[in-house]
C-alpha cells in the first residue's frame, strides 16, 4: 500500500524468495495486518522494525504458517515461496516449516538434553544417516549458534538449565540444524549480551550466503548492522520497505523517520 | 486529587517517619495477616483432629479382626464312623457328610474338658457351641486328603466360635450372654480354664486377609481375600479400558479437535459426567451390560465396565488439565523445526503431561476401588464370595464381590463379629488406597525430576 513502485523495482536484483501479496491477518475481529505487500529476497537479511504491537511477529508467523496453530487467526491474501502459494490447500505446513525455520521471540528449548534439542529436527527429517553424522550436525549447529564452547562439556545436561541468553542461542542452533532455506528470527538477541549478540549477528551474516533471513528487531543499530533490506511496520501497515541504508538515512515516510529517530514507538 | 485530600490523609505521609516504627497502616495490615494465618492454622488443625479421630476409630475397631481364637483339639478319627467298610475307599469316605463328624468333635471336646479337670454337665453338642461350625468341614477335608490317618488321633486347631472369640477380645461380656442362646456363662468358665491351659490361643489371622467370605452364622471364618481378587480383576478391567480410552480422548479433544460448538458440548458433558452420582452408572450398567448384553451378573468384568464409565471422566479431565498446563511454546518449538502435530504431541507434550496423567489415572482408580453404590445394582453386593476363582477367565466372569461391597455386606449382617470384620476390611481398603496414592506421588516425582 505504502511501498512505492520505485522501491519494488530496486529489489529485483536478487531472486525473490518470498512474495506476499495483499496479506491481511485477523485475530477474531482484530485486524492485525492490513494489506501488506512485500518481496523478500533470497540470500539477503531482511529486518522488520516497528513499534511494539504493530504486527511484526504476526506477519513473520504467516511466513511459515505458525499462525495455523492459533484458532482465531485468519490469514487472507497470497504468500508465495519460490512462486508457490504456501496457503494452498495441497501444502502440508509441516513440509513448509522444514524449509522455513523459526526462532521465537521467547526462548523455548525442549525440556530435553542440549544434544537432543539440536538433534530432534535432523532426526525427524532423517538428515543424519548415522550417530556420527548426527554428532557432527549437532556440533556444527551449536558452533553456528555461538554456544558450542559453553556447552560442549555438558551436551547431555538439560537445555532448560541454561541461562536465558544461552537458551536463545540454543534455539538458534536448533533452527539452523534442520538446514532451512529461510530462517525467521523473532527478536533473537533480545536476551543476549553484546558479545553473544555480536556472535549471533556474525552467524546471521554468514547464513546470508546460503539462506534468506528475516529478523525482527527493536534495535535500530542491529537492523542497520545486519540487514540489507528493512521493512517498517506501523499499526498493522507496512509503511515502508527498501534498502536498509536508504530507510535509515533517507526515509520516504514521515512515520518511519519519527520511529527511527525515536519520536514514536 | 480532591478526593484524596478530602479523606484527610495528607498525601505522601508514608514517606516520612522512621523505618524503625510501624505506621498504623502497616500495623493494620500485619494484624490482618496474622489473623488470616490463625484461621488457616485453625482450619488445618480441625482437619488433623478429624483425621486422627478417624484413624483411632478405624484402628481400634478394625485391628481385632486380624487375630482369631483357635482351640487345639486332639480328635480321634474313628474308623467305624468314617470308613464303615474298612477299605479306605475314597468314594465311601466321601459319603460321610460333615454331620457324621460331629460325634467325633463332641467326643474330643468332652475329653479336653475332662482332661483339664473341669466339672461340667454339658453334653458334647453343648460344648460344640464353643467352636466354629466350620470345624467339622475342616476335619472332613483333612480326612479326605489324608485317608491313611483314619484310626489315628490327630491334633487339630479349630476355630473358636465368634462368641468365644469376642469374649477373649473383650467384645462379648458375660452380662451379654443372658439373652444369648448360643453361649452361656458356663461356657466362658470352660474357656478361661482352657486358655490358662494353653489349649485356647489367639494368633494372627491370615485367613481374614486371604480367606473367603463365610455364611451369616460363621463370622469367625470370614475373610476378605476372595473379594480382594474381585477388586483386582475389576481394577484390571478399569485400567486396561479407561487409561487408553481416556488418554486418547483427551489428546484428541485437547490437541486435535477443532474448537467449535460440538467440542464445547462434549466438554461440558464430560464435566457433567464426572458429577453424575455413581449409582446412576450402576443402573446404566445393569440395563446395558446385564439386561441388554447379557453379561453375567455379579461378575468383575461387568463391575469393571461400570467403574470404567465412572472413571473415564476423571481421567479425561485430569489428562486434559495436564495437557493444557504444558506451555504452548513447547508445541511451537516442535512445529517450528518441522515436526508434525502428532510428533509434537507424542514427542514433547505427552512426556511433559505424563506425571499429571498418571496421577489422575491413579486417583481415578483409587476412586473406583472404593466405589460401592454401582456394584449394588449389578449384584456384586450380597453375593457370598466363598470360592476362589479358578483361573483368569473365571476371575473376570464368575460371580464375585469387591472389597467395598464385601465391607458393606459385613456391616449389614446381624452378628457384631461381622461389624468388627467390616472395620478390619476398611483397614485393608485404606492400605490399598494409601499405596496407590504413594505410587502416584512417586511416579510424579520420578517424571518431574528428569529436568
Ligand atoms: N494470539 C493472539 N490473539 C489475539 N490477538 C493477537 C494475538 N497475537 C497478537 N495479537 C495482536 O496482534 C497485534 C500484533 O501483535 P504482534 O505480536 O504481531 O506484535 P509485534 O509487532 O510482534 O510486537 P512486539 O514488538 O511487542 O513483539 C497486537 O495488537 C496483538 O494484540
Ligand atoms: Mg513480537
Amino acid at each position: 500500500m505504502y511501498d512505492s513502485p520505485s522501491l519494488e523495482t530496486k529489489v529485483t536484483d536478487k531472486a525473490i524468495k518470498i512474495a506476499a501479496q495483499n496479506v491481511q491477518v485477523f485475530y477474531g475481529d482484530t485486524h492485525a495486518i492490513k494489506d501488506v505487500n512485500v518481496q523478500i529476497q533470497d540470500k539477503t537479511v531482511t529486518a522488520f522494525i516497528g513499534p511494539s504491537g504493530c504486527g511484526k511477529s504476526t506477519f513473520l508467523r504467516c511466513l511459515n504458517r505458525m499462525n495455523d496453530t492459533i484458532d482465531i487467526c485468519r490469514v487472507e491474501g497470497d504468500i508465495l515461496l519460490d512462486g508457490e502459494d504456501i496457503y494452498d490447500k495441497r501444502v502440508d505446513p509441516v513440509q513448509l516449516r522444514a524449509k522455513v525455520g523459526m526462532v521465537f521471540q521467547k526462548p523455548n528449548p525442549f525440556p530435553k538434553s542440549i544434544y537432543d534439542n539440536i538433534a530432534y529436527g535432523p532426526r525427524i527429517h532423517g538428515l543424519a544417516k548415522s550417530k556420527a553424522d548426527l554428532d557432527e550436525i549437532v556440533e556444527k549447529s551449536l558452533r553456528r549458534g555461538a554456544i558450542w564452547d559453553e556447552v560442549k562439556d555438558r551436551l547431555h545436561a538439560p537445555g532448560t538449565g541454561l541461562s536465558g541468553g544461552q537458551q536463545q542461542r540454543l534455539c538458534i542452533a536448533r533452527a539452523v540444524a534442520t538446514e532451512p532455506e529461510v530462517l525467521l528470527m523473532d527478536e533473537p538477541c533480545s536476551a543476549l549480551d553484546p558479545i553473544a549478540t555480536g556472535q549471533v549477528e556474525e552467524l546471521i551474516d554468514e547464513l546470508r550466503d546460503s539462506y534468506s533471513v528475516v529478523i525482527v528487531t527493536h534495535s535500530m543499530q542491529q537492523a542497520a548492522r545486519v540487514s540489507q533490506k528493512t521493512a517498517f511496520f506501523h499499526l498493522g501497515n507496512l509503511v515502508e520497505y527498501g534498502e536498509t541504508s536508504q530507510i535509515f538515512t533517507n526515509p520516504v515516510d514521515s512515520r518511519t523517520e519519527s520511529y527511527i529517530t525515536g519520536r514514536i514507538g | 486529587m480532591t478526593d484524596a485530600t478530602a479523606s484527610g490523609v495528607p498525601a505522601g505521609k508514608h514517606t516520612s517517619g522512621s523505618l524503625l516504627e510501624q505506621s498504623p497502616r502497616t500495623k493494620r495490615r500485619n494484624a490482618s495477616e496474622a489473623r488470616f494465618r490463625f484461621y488457616g492454622m485453625a482450619a488445618v488443625g480441625i482437619g488433623l483432629v478429624f483425621l486422627v479421630l478417624l484413624l483411632i476409630a478405624i484402628v481400634r475397631n478394625g485391628v481385632p479382626a486380624y487375630t482369631q481364637t483357635f482351640l487345639s483339639l486332639p480328635i480321634e478319627l474313628k474308623a467305624e464312623a468314617l470308613d464303615k467298610n474298612g477299605n479306605r475307599d475314597l468314594e465311601d469316605i466321601r459319603k460321610v457328610s460333615t454331620f457324621g463328624y460331629n460325634p467325633l468333635l463332641d467326643e474330643a471336646l468332652l475329653r479336653v474338658v475332662a482332661d483339664n479337670g473341669i466339672e461340667s454337665d454339658y453334653s458334647g453338642a453343648d460344648l460344640r457351641k464353643m467352636i466354629s461350625s466350620s470345624a467339622a468341614a475342616q476335619v472332613r477335608d483333612y480326612v479326605l486328603t489324608h485317608p491313611a490317618q483314619i484310626g489315628e488321633t490327630v491334633e487339630f486347631r479349630v476355630l473358636a466360635s465368634s462368641r468365644v472369640d469376642g469374649y477373649l477380645k473383650g467384645r462379648v461380656l458375660r452380662e451379654d450372654l443372658e439373652r444369648d442362646k448360643n453361649l452361656d456363662a458356663a461356657h466362658l468358665d470352660i474357656i478361661d480354664v482352657l486358655k490358662d491351659a494353653g489349649a485356647v490361643t489367639r494368633t494372627f489371622n491370615w485367613a481374614f486377609i486371604f480367606g473367603a467370605d463365610a455364611s451369616e452364622s460363621r463370622p469367625e471364618q470370614a475373610g476378605i481375600g476372595v473379594s480382594m481378587l474381585g477388586s483386582l480383576f475389576m481394577m484390571i478391567v478399569v485400567l486396561v479400558l479407561s487409561l487408553p480410552i481416556g488418554v486418547a480422548a483427551s489428546i484428541y479433544l485437547e490437541e486435535f479437535a477443532p474448537k467449535n460448538r460440538w467440542t464445547d458440548l462434549i466438554e461440558v458433558n464430560i464435566s457433567n459426567l464426572a458429577a453424575v452420582p455413581s449409582i446412576v452408572f450402576g443402573i446404566l450398567g445393569l440395563a446395558v451390560f446385564i439386561q441388554f448384553m447379557h453379561l453375567p451378573q455379579s461378575a468383575p468384568l461387568v463391575g469393571g465396565l461400570v467403574l470404567t464409565l465412572m472413571t473415564l471422566p476423571t481421567i479425561i479431565i485430569s489428562t486434559r488439565a495436564s495437557l493444557k498446563s504444558v506451555p504452548p511454546s513447547i508445541r511451537d518449538a516442535a512445529l517450528g523445526v518441522g515436526a508434525s502435530k502428532m510428533q509434537s504431541v507424542f514427542h514433547h507434550v505427552l512426556p511433559l503431561a505424563m506425571p499429571g496423567i498418571l496421577t489422575g489415572t491413579i486417583i481415578g482408580l483409587a476412586q473406583a476401588l472404593g466405589e460401592t453404590a454401582p456394584l449394588l445394582l449389578i449384584g456384586m453386593v450380597g453375593y457370598i464370595a466363598s470360592n476362589y476363582p479358578d483361573g483368569v477367565a473365571s476371575g473376570f466372569l464368575d460371580p464375585n464381590s469387591a472389597m467395598p461391597a464385601q465391607i458393606y455386606e459385613w456391616a449389614k449382617r446381624a452378628d457384631p463379629a461381622y461389624y468388627e470384620r467390616a472395620w478390619g476390611g476398611i483397614i485393608i481398603l485404606l492400605l490399598f488406597l494409601m499405596t496407590m496414592n504413594i505410587i502416584a506421588v512417586i511416579l510424579r516425582r520420578r517424571f518431574e525430576r528428569r529436568w
